[in-house]
């Protein structure tokens, strides 16, 4: 069975024409098949690598450069919950606050809850040091997130 | 009289990322008038008569650098917009983007027509969801206007901008990173020359340039010169070096400040006005110890140590342009993001997360680098523990004078940027931390191990 579906390979091939080359649309292509799917399978840089003309290897080298990316064997959580670990975070909480939400997720980062949930990841400045301690809940910004506003945001989470 | 931002003016309207409303307040009626009656190299004149320096964190001029694109090429020419603001502490790019896009769109026409680009690459962190949200539809909307694509604002002149979203690497800000990531590869820097402007995206003739930059080439290009010159400051005279810091700034502050906040200033302000007067002072009512005046690869400023020739004055005195950072062993003004350390944070903790990030974002390409950066964070590891030895002080200095890019054995700027927090970290503070090897005190957080490994 393929990995996608015929809905996202013409997604991806709608963002070909913006490029002069086709290759520039890896991590465009990698973005929609990883928000989806969740992950991004081999099965899946193959027909990827297919669509824009490439080596799957290509594909799989660009990938594997952006931790942010899951590959085969790795899989998120419904929700990916990052906590800044940045400078600015750092000195208003934010060890104290990764600390927290390993505690009430019972998962070290990296990991993702035994429900499939959440997947608590650390993150290098997110930019919103205004709101430091900061998180990211899948792209958007949550600021000054106080241990009882993570216990809020998780409970939340863990509804979806 | 207090200074009325330009820049920021429009962030707190309602709908101020609307069409409607920037349209309202004159917006795109620059660029109609520059496209009917301006010629491109006028364009770039006035942006390099106006003084305007990249605000990316080199200061490099603006006008300047659109010069060195070959003439006569036979195109196409790009435009790649760095978007992608991953220097610690720094958020500018994050406030114009969500909430005043078509001010940094209408930049991105005036430069896309002054270098003759059919085609604007905006490269956005992954991180901004909310600014590229706010982009996306801001785009949307100038086509639906027939703002953009075919003959815009009814001149020959044709525009595309294609919004492109980064995947959390800080490497993809470097302006050789972002092209490669953009080009669908890993964002590895690649050794210039060729610098982009004669071979960049997709092998063409490109130019990088940072958001705020952008923004100035419309204030610019709608107020003129003379306004752009008449703040900041001119060169100092004792510096040959130092080409004036003209126009406003974006600042943004954050650490042990009252209020984390984004303010429009002339260039030429002091950290000591910018934290009293804007952050509302330091946190909790207690003393600052150190500032970092730029983004953490600036260094940092000890804020009781004395200035040289200056009765009275501290480090905390100095100006924020492009000139002053370098007076106090800085590597200069960086993003102009101001994080402030107070007097009961520890400077072995503070290091220890600056090299933290170094190491975790340092590419690999380039061995001093990626060892460098590698060894000063298990150095400062070592040194939050309890267990420093007395000469790790002068290796973590030796480690840190040596991976710079000056003698160029490494392809791009974040090697020399791990450096200098280390090395001014160590030099304004060394009692501070010779004090911690002595007393063997573990940090407050020495425990947390999965700070350390978990990639
Ligand atoms: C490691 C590294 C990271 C950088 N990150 C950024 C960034 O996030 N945004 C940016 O505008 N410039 C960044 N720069 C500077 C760019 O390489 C480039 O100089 C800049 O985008 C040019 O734009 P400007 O002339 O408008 O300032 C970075 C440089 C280095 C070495
Ligand atoms: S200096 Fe560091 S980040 Fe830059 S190219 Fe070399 S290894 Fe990569
Ligand atoms: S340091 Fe956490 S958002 Fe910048």
């Amino acid at each position: 069975m393929a990995a996608l579906s015929e809905d996202m390979k013409n997604r991806i091939r709608a963002f070909i024409p913006k490029y002069p080359r086709k290759q520039a649309v890896t991590l465009p292509a990698l973005h929609l098949v990883h928000d989806e799917l969740r992950t991004v399978s081999n099965e899946a840089i193959v027909e990827i690598a297919e669509i824009l003309e490439l080596h799957p290897s290509e594909v799989h080298d660009t990938m594997t450069f952006y931790a942010f990316f899951k590959g085969e064997g790795e899989k998120l959580g419904t929700t990916r919950l990052w906590v800044c670990r940045g400078l600015a975070c750092m000195l208003r909480g934010a060890y104290e606050l990764i600390e927290h939400c390993e505690h009430k997720l019972g998962v070290h980062c990296g990991q993702t809850t035994a429900d499939g949930k959440v997947t608590l990841e650390f993150a290098e400045c997110i930019g919103a040091c205004d709101g430091a301690p900061a998180c990211l809940i899948e792209d958007v910004h949550a600021m000054n997130v106080t241990p009882e506003k993570a216990d809020q945001l998780i409970t939340e989470l863990k509804l979806k | 009289m207090p200074y009325e931002p330009v820049l920021l003016a429009r962030i707190n309207k309602p709908n101020s990322g609307k069409l409607e409303g920037y349209r309202a307040d004159g917006g795109y009626e620059t660029i109609a008038r520059v496209l009917k009656d301006k010629q491109p190299l006028d364009v770039t004149t006035q942006v390099k008569d106006a003084g305007l320096r990249g605000r990316g964190g080199a200061g490099f001029p603006t006008g300047l650098k659109w010069t060195f694109l070959p003439k006569d090429h036979p195109g196409p020419v790009y435009l790649c917009v760095n978007a992608d603001e991953s220097e610690p502490c720094t958020y500018n790019n994050r406030i114009l983007m969500e909430k005043d896009p078509h001010q940094v769109l209408e930049g991105i026409m005036l430069a896309c027509y002054a270098i003759k680009s059919p085609k604007a690459f905006y490269y956005v962190r992954y991180e901004y969801g909310d600014s590229y949200r706010s982009l996306a539809a801001a785009v949307e909307e100038l086509y639906a206007a027939g703002f953009l694509g075919k003959g815009i604002f009814g001149s020959s002149f044709d525009l595309d901008i294609v919004l492109h979203r980064g995947a959390g690497a800080y490497i993809c800000g470097e302006e050789t990173g972002l092209i490669e990531s953009l080009e669908g590869k890993r964002a590895w820097p690649r050794i210039k020359p060729p610098f982009p402007a004669i071979e960049g995206a997709f092998r063409k003739p490109t130019i990088v340039n940072n958001v705020e930059t952008l923004a100035c080439v419309t204030q610019i290009m709608k107020r003129g010169k003379e306004w752009f010159q008449s703040l900041g400051v001119p060169p100092d005279p004792k510096n040959p070096r130092d080409a004036g810091s003209y126009g406003p700034k974006l600042y943004t502050l954050a650490g042990h400040v009252e209020k984390s906040v984004c303010v429009e200033v002339p260039m030429g302000i002091t950290i000591r006005d910018l934290v009293e007067k804007h952050g509302g002072g330091v946190w909790k009512g207690r003393k600052a110890k150190a500032v970092n005046p730029g983004g953490l690869s600036m260094g940092f400023v000890d804020v009781n140590a004395p200035l040289k020739g200056e009765d009275g004055k501290t480090e905390y005195d100095i100006p924020l342009d492009f000139n002053g950072p370098g007076r106090v062993q800085c590597l200069g003004l960086g993003t102009a993001a101001v994080t402030v350390i107070d007097d009961q944070t520890s400077m072995v903790d503070v290091l220890h997360n600056v090299c933290q990030f170094f190491s975790h974002e340092s590419c690999g390409q380039c061995t001093p680098c990626r060892e460098g950066t590698g060894w000063m964070l298990k150095i400062t590891d070592r040194l939050r523990r309890g267990l420093g030895r007395k000469e790790d002080l002068d290796i973590l200095v030796d480690v840190a004078d040596r991976i710079g890019i000056m003698p160029g054995t490494t392809i791009c700027g974040l090697s020399d940027g791990a450096g200098w927090p280390v090395k001014t970290a160590i030099r304004k503070f060394r009692a501070e931390f010779e004090a911690a090897i002595k007393s063997g005190a573990k940090s407050k957080y020495a425990k947390s191990l999965t700070m350390a490994g978990a990639h």
